[in-house]
């Protein structure tokens, strides 16, 4: 029935580094998986980037989250056996699907993969999304490194089938982008089963779901069953003293501090094996529970009763670390405080920037100019609201500017025109209803469509808009403007934004124009899916007046020369990195910057 | 700790290729028989910021982070990167840095002292740790050997004396993992790497000086008719017409001098006054950088 996460000792079997991405896919691969689906997000994204060549598969972007898991669900209703990828608040969009497939069932296995993010290394929050498999009563599996990652997936869909429901798999960045060895093995290969109609159990009116969700809890008891014996729940190390719960990656930290400390691990984590923790608390003096963010198994413990120590000790907020978890055992007086660290030199801080050349800077320039108060969305150009341009007010959640710019301009409390400022794969996962809300509301609002053709904060991935799949096949881009206009918006307009008093002009019009407004640039992002690299510019030094019109965008490629004018530095241009899109050129009062092969010409 | 759980950091900037020399370090790690796992965040570093990624290796490795001060060596790719990730190594451990710089804008702001706020380079910086400091222009040395890319390699030859596995496995994990077409000049530089000179350090590039403080903006209110030409052009945003049309300095402090709304201004109604203290600055003796 449900064979143990492989172990295999044999010579020959191919071990390979993996990361916990590239893992989880083999996963899917190695259980036969049909159909994978998601929408990107660090840092879950490679997962499906990492089998999209493979042509026994069907993998797919969906334009959001939700849309994905319907897909998959549907997928899986149909008999196939179906992964869902995405990032830890992708679930919150997949959410409403969530809930219900729980009582749906699956047809053929159903996985979902929620790549966390504790310390917040690329997301708007660290939510614990533990939580979700609680709340929906579905099983949740923990992988702490990449053979876990691949040998969990692939029992998750054993689990799935099994008890008739999807699962839900756990990783955090720490997993997700480690690489680690893992032994590769067979793809199964799995059957379409087909649809079997059955309204009672797929058709969630209140009258069938009132009778599923008695079996939902039912279900939830027959796995606290399973998971009492499962080889999931892993000992390690002797002793009496204390003992240790951990999940996750905070395993092999607990385990780097204390080699041979006694340890009960949970590969699975929802529902608990209660009854072998509470063995395990017994035969211990002190019990401690290690796990990264919320004190999600440790309250479970304290609700039945198991005298606990757990975030009194190691924090809530953030990434643990072996320092972290090292810190929080000498707190606990069984480990020394390790070697004293001497603080490193001060250096440069680097934050991000915008690439050299990118569309999405000079619509921003604009917007400062023109002292817009922006509801600003999640992507390259959330950047924005960084120093230099500072031109961003608000960035909450995926698709949240046009509504919020609707709620903004209804408050009256604004003191400059309402902007909403959205990227093109943002516009489609999750812009387009507050759209027609705008409409609706006759709301006055100007919404600019960041159209770079690309998902570009996550690396480059296709969405509808492209007109291309994962899979690198053709298909029918969504026309923005036609959209936009079948909504209802009567001004809209595209612009190139490379043309800085065209995109003033335009932006200053359209936030003149009485109700909502749209405005649409149309340059690619320069790093994909194309690299864009035109010839670079240069400053010819004795022309420029370090006036600093050319910094005002924050270009990476322009930076100070040792050379001063009137006590001000004069500028460089990197002509390695510069793409050549002529805003500086636009910016420069002297006519300082030239083509390089000009100014070749000129000094010759 | 396992025995033998060792640790090396890589750093370096955004777009230098840190990951895919991570790769092949823990490749070749793989090849001689350890287990391996490395680790590294993606996601915002992409935009140009600060990359790093660690490599723990050993009979049975746990943790893929590694603990800080217990690094064997920091690899890094560009010079104030070593400096930032320096205290992940342990004492008598390890530097290798190439002498390379990458200034990012943001140390190009202080627009009253003018100064780059950049560490300026020092093999002698972490001497007070015992630490062995190898600074290495590996992007010279590549280009000697006809392309500037394989710098990547020439480091990993020269980290390659701190730890102790096998050539060939270096090698066949280079020739794995580099771009089809490239495995010869890599495998080339990475000899070159074993045998690279110290860096001759640069003399740091004097820092001009530089100061300017607030200067005077004075507006001529009944020359201007309020034509907003020279509030768009402003660099310091200091200028703005209100909704009746009158020009009013917004920011009085930010005014570096530029002097772009006095020349463009159609109507002659801008004049900007130095204030009186220039007169005997331009003696500046701080120098934090040397880029
Ligand atoms: C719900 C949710 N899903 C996924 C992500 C990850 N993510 C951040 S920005 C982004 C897309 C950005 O694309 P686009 O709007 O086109 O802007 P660009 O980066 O191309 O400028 C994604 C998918 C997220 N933050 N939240
Ligand atoms: S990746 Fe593309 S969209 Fe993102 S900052 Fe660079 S040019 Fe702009
Ligand atoms: S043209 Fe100017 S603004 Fe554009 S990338 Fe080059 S240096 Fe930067």
């Amino acid at each position: 029935m449900i064979t143990a996460p492989t172990a295999s000792k044999a010579d020959e079997v191919t071990r390979v580094l993996m990361s916990g991405n590239e893992a989880v896919a083999r996963g899917a691969v190695e259980a036969g998986v049909l159909v994978a689906v998601g929408y990107p997000g660090t840092p879950s994204t490679e997962i499906l980037e990492s089998i999209a060549n493979r042509d026994d598969i069907d993998v797919r972007w969906s334009p959001n989250e939700k849309v994905a898991l319907d897909v998959g669900l549907g997928a899986s209703l149909g008999g196939v056996r179906a992964l869902v990828t995405m990032k830890h608040v992708g679930l919150n969009v997949a959410a409403d699907t969530f809930m219900t497939a729980a009582y749906t069932g699956v047809g053929a296995g159903l996985v979902v993969i929620s790549a966390d993010d504790p310390g917040m290394h690329s997301s708007q929050n660290e939510q614990d999304n533990r939580a979700y498999a609680r709340m929906a009563a579905v099983p949740l599996l923990e992988p702490s490194d990449s053979a876990e990652a691949k040998a969990y997936t692939a029992l998750a869909f054993e689990i799935s089938e099994t008890f008739d429901t999807p699962v839900l798999v756990r990783t955090t960045t720490r997993v997700s982008h480690n690489r680690g060895l893992v032994e590769l093995a067979e793809r199964l290969d799995r059957p379409v089963l087909g649809f079997t109609k059955n309204p009672a159990k797929y058709v969630m009116i209140p009258g069938n779901a009132r009778r599923r969700r008695p079996v939902v809890l039912k279900r939830l008891d027959d796995m606290r069953d399973y998971v009492e014996e499962s080889p999931l729940t892993e000992a390690f190390g002797s002793g009496t003293d204390f003992g240790v719960i951990t999940s996750g990656i905070a395993h092999h930290y607990v385990r780097e501090v204390l080699p041979d400390a006694r340890i009960l691990k949970l590969g699975m984590s929802y529902p608990l094996p209660m009854e072998r923790i509470r063995r395990f608390a017994d035969s211990v003096d002190r019990l401690f529970v290690v796990e990264e963010l919320d004190p999600y198994v440790e309250n479970d413990l304290r609700a039945a009763g198991i005298d606990v120590e757990g975030k009194s000790l190691f924090p809530q907020i953030g990434e643990l670390s072996p320092d972290v978890v090292r810190a929080g055992f000498a707190e606990a007086g069984l480990v020394s405080k390790g070697i004293p660290i001497v603080a490193a030199p001060s250096t440069v801080t680097r934050p991000p920037l915008m690439c050299p050349g990118c569309p999405h800077t000079p619509p921003f320039l604009a917007l400062k100019r023109l002292g817009a108060v922006v509801t600003g969305d999640i992507g390259c150009y959330t950047l924005a609201a960084l120093e230099p341009l500072s031109s961003m007010d608000t960035c909450v959640a995926m698709g949240s500017s046009i509504g919020m710019a609707v709620g903004m301009a209804a408050s009256g409390g604004a003191d400059g025109p309402v902007v909403a400022t959205i990227g093109d794969s943002t516009f489609l996962h999750s812009g387009v209803a507050a759209l027609a809300d705008a409409v609706y509301a006759h709301a006055n609002i100007t919404v600019l469509i960041l159209d770079n053709g690309t998902t570009a904060m996550t690396g480059g991935q296709e969405h509808p808009g492209t007109g291309v799949t994962l899979q690198g096949t053709a298909a029918t881009p969504v026309d923005l403007v036609a959209m936009c206009t079948a909504v209802g918006v009567k001004d809209v307009k595209v612009i190139d934004p490379y043309d800085l008093a065209a995109t003033y002009g335009a932006l200053g019009d359209a936030i003149s124009h009485a109700g909502p407004s749209v405005v649409i640039t149309n340059r690619p992002c320069v790093e994909a899916p194309m690299k864009v690299r035109d010839t670079p510019f240069t400053v010819l030094a004795e022309a420029c007046t370090a006036c600093q019109a050319c910094m005002t965008p924050g270009c990476p490629s322009i930076v100070w020369s040792d050379e001063l004018f009137e006590g001000r530095r004069k500028v460089v241009i990197d002509p390695i990195t510069c793409t050549g899109c002529t805003l500086c050129v636009q910016l420069c009062p002297p006519r300082a910057i030239v083509l390089v092969n000009t100014a070749e010409v000129s000094h010759a | 700790m396992p025995e033998g759980s060792r640790g090396l950091l890589l750093a370096g900037v955004g777009g230098q290729g840190v990951i895919l020399a991570s790769m092949i370090v823990a490749d070749a790690l793989m090849r001689a028989g350890h287990d391996v796992k490395q680790s590294e965040v993606h996601g915002m570093a992409q935009r140009g910021g600060s990359v790093f990624s660690h490599i723990r290796w050993g009979e049975r490795v746990d943790s893929p982070l590694v603990p800080l001060g217990s690094a064997e060596v920091l690899a890094a790719f560009e010079w104030a990167e070593a400096v930032r990730w320096v205290e992940y190594v342990r004492d008598g451990g390890a530097v290798v840095a190439d002498i390379r710089t990458i200034v990012p804008p943001g140390a190009c702001t202080d627009r009253r002292s003018w100064l780059r706020r950049y560490p300026g380079i020092d093999g002698e910086l972490f001497d007070s740790r015992h630490l062995k400091t190898r600074l290495i222009d590996a992007t010279a040395t590549a280009t000697d050997l006809g392309n500037v890319r394989a710098a990547n390699s020439v480091i990993l030859g020269t980290v390659a004396a701190f730890i102790d596995i096998d050539d060939v496995h270096w090698e066949a994990a280079i020739a794995d993992l580099v771009p089809a077409g490239t495995e010869k000049i890599n495998l080339a530089a990475f000899r070159a790497g074993r045998q690279v000179a110290e860096a001759r350090v640069p003399d740091a590039a004097q820092d001009p000086d530089g100061f300017s403080g607030p200067h005077e903006i004075e507006i001529r209110h009944d020359w201007c008719k309020g034509c907003d030409i020279c509030s768009r052009v402003c660099p310091e945003y200091c200028l703005a017409v209100d909704v009746d049309g009158k020009l009013t300095i917004v920011d009085p402090e930010a005014c570096t001098g530029c002097r772009l709304c006095e020349i463009l201004c159609p109507d002659f109604a801008i004049d900007i006054h130095a204030p009186r203290e220039l007169a005997v600055v331009g003696t500046n003796t701080t120098n934090e950088s040397s880029a």
